[in-house]
């Protein structure tokens, strides 16, 4: 191992993690914010709606990533000049705004169609009941379906979160300097095949967090459902007085 | 819009032909994928229910690895590996340069991506099989080998074939990477017709259609391989009337 290699260019790859990072990060969040509307209308009764959701999420999952940030990235480039005059071309010209712009796409389609599954999910039963102790349609959906929807979407969500990252990795052709861009830099200068092996060990830990995150996440929302002796022995406890 | 049919057009002035080319390239890297990573799927799904503890911390390791590096870096080692690989061994003998095929590289990436998750595929479908087949069959007389292949494999395809044809999907769209180390695929292609003529968005819009067309037409192609599978499953009406479901 070149110790004056890994010295000259370990704190780019540093580097390059964070952006990966705050790449995905900024992208899961724009995400989200797309994917209610999204699935709603994936669910609405009205037609028109339903049809443009489900060509939107069709298009989105049916289509590499790497085409999509191109058609973004390079397809701007078409368009400088209507860009220019509603003043959005400082935006698309660079290479990590329309990054992220395209992973905040993609997640959402793939995001709506996870929580369309889940809202889905939730038994009929729920709603009627919700409706008949005279909730309005905003607490109904908040504090009724969400929650029980949420159980059912979190795995799927945490795993559609590491293909974002791994996915992530294709704005490095876009020359956005991630920890893939800052990997390629470095190889190329080097000619040091170890330095791909570093930035997969970078990766793997990456991936490993948001899984074990993800599990702590999971033990937290289904907290209510474990039944673990120490509960069971207290609800006990609490009913002997009650039945006698 | 008139001359963006144009630009399609086949021929030296259109670039129809050249997407086309590039499509069936992508098809084939496809294709040729498939078998390699369905066979290293089934052997890591093999290592992973086998009673050695190194086979089944390899089948582990393997797949929580290649499922958990971006396909861009496992696509980079894999091609510059082996490439350092190759020129090592002909160093050997001689001093001339090499170069990696880029459509093999690519296809071992690739393969060994989909293998990764193909074997969690046939893990799950090994857990879906009832013992008592395996029981049956070992009752029955059979070698292992035979049982393999008569009792187990024709249950295992079809509660694995979901979870495969949804890798095959994931697959097609994959082949876009390899763009990058110089294999005229689809979207190096669109690139060439994009630097040619200036039309960015218009190119890879076309060409995300194409890709959409090939997974449509792949998703018909699953359904009757589907139904093809199922095809014992299903009740018949003959010999179950009371069973209403198949004609209602």
């Amino acid at each position: 191992m070149n110790t004056e290699l890994l010295l000259k260019y370990g704190p780019r790859l540093l580097e390059g993690l964070l952006v990966t990072i705050e790449l995905v990060a900024i992208s899961v969040v724009l995400g989200m914010l797309l994917v209610l509307p999204i699935a709603a209308a994936r669910l609405s009764q009205n037609s028109i709606l339903r049809s443009v959701s489900f060509a939107y999420v069709y298009f989105f999952r049916g289509t590499p990533l790497l085409a999509q940030l191109f058609l973004i990235y390079y397809g701007a480039g078409q368009f400088v000049g209507p860009l220019k005059e509603i003043g959005l071309w400082g935006f698309f010209r660079d290479a990590f705004n329309c990054a992220v712009l395209a992973f905040a796409l993609n997640t959402a389609a793939y995001e709506a169609e996870i929580f369309r599954g889940a809202i889905r999910s939730v038994p009929r039963g729920q709603w009627e009941a919700a409706r008949a102790l005279g909730l309005h349609r905003l607490p109904l959906l908040w504090r009724i379906v969400f929650p029980q929807a949420a159980i059912v979407a979190l795995r799927p969500v945490g795993n559609d979160i590491i293909l974002l990252i791994k996915g992530s990795a294709v704005a490095s052709i876009v020359t956005v300097l991630d920890l893939m861009g800052e990997t390629r830099i470095a190889f190329s200068r080097s000619y040091d095949l170890m330095f791909y092996l570093y930035a997969a060990v970078l990766y793997l830990m990456l991936v490993e967090t948001i899984r074990r995150l993800w599990n702590v996440l999971e033990r937290r929302l289904t907290r209510h459902l474990r039944r673990d002796t120490s509960t069971k022995t207290a609800v006990a406890t609490d009913l002997v007085p009650a039945t006698r | 819009m008139f001359n963006h049919f144009e630009l399609l057009a086949f021929g030296p002035t259109g670039w129809g032909d050249e997407i086309l080319r590039g499509a069936w390239l992508t098809i084939r890297l496809a294709l040729a994928t498939l078998p390699v990573g369905l066979a290293l799927g089934f052997l890591v799904a093999l290592a992973k229910r086998s009673e050695s503890r190194i086979a089944r911390g390899f089948g582990e390791v393997f797949s929580t690895v290649f499922r958990g590096l971006p396909e861009l870096l496992t696509l980079f080692i894999i091609y510059f590996g082996g490439q350092f690989l190759l020129q090592a061994i002909v160093r050997l003998f001689t001093d001339a340069s090499v170069e990696a095929n880029g459509f093999i590289a690519g296809m071992l990436a690739l393969g060994v991506v989909f293998a990764a998750y193909a074997s969690e595929v046939f893990t799950a479908a090994f857990n879906g099989i009832p013992v008592g087949q395996w029981e049956g069959a070992k009752a029955v007389g059979l070698h292992r080998w035979h049982t393999m292949r008569l009792i187990i494999m024709p249950q295992l395809l079809r509660l694995a074939l979901p979870g495969l044809a949804n890798l095959w999907l994931v697959l097609l769209k994959e082949t876009a990477l390899v763009s990058v180390i110089a294999l005229d695929d689809l979207l190096r292609m669109t690139t060439y017709a994009v630097s040619n003529t200036k039309e960015p968005f218009f190119f890879y819009f076309v060409a995300c259609m194409v890709y959409l067309a090939m997974s449509i037409v792949s998703s018909f192609g699953i359904g009757a391989i589907e139904r093809w599978s199922e095809r014992g499953d299903r009740q018949r009406p003959a010999a179950n009337p009371a069973g209403g479901r198949a004609l209602a």
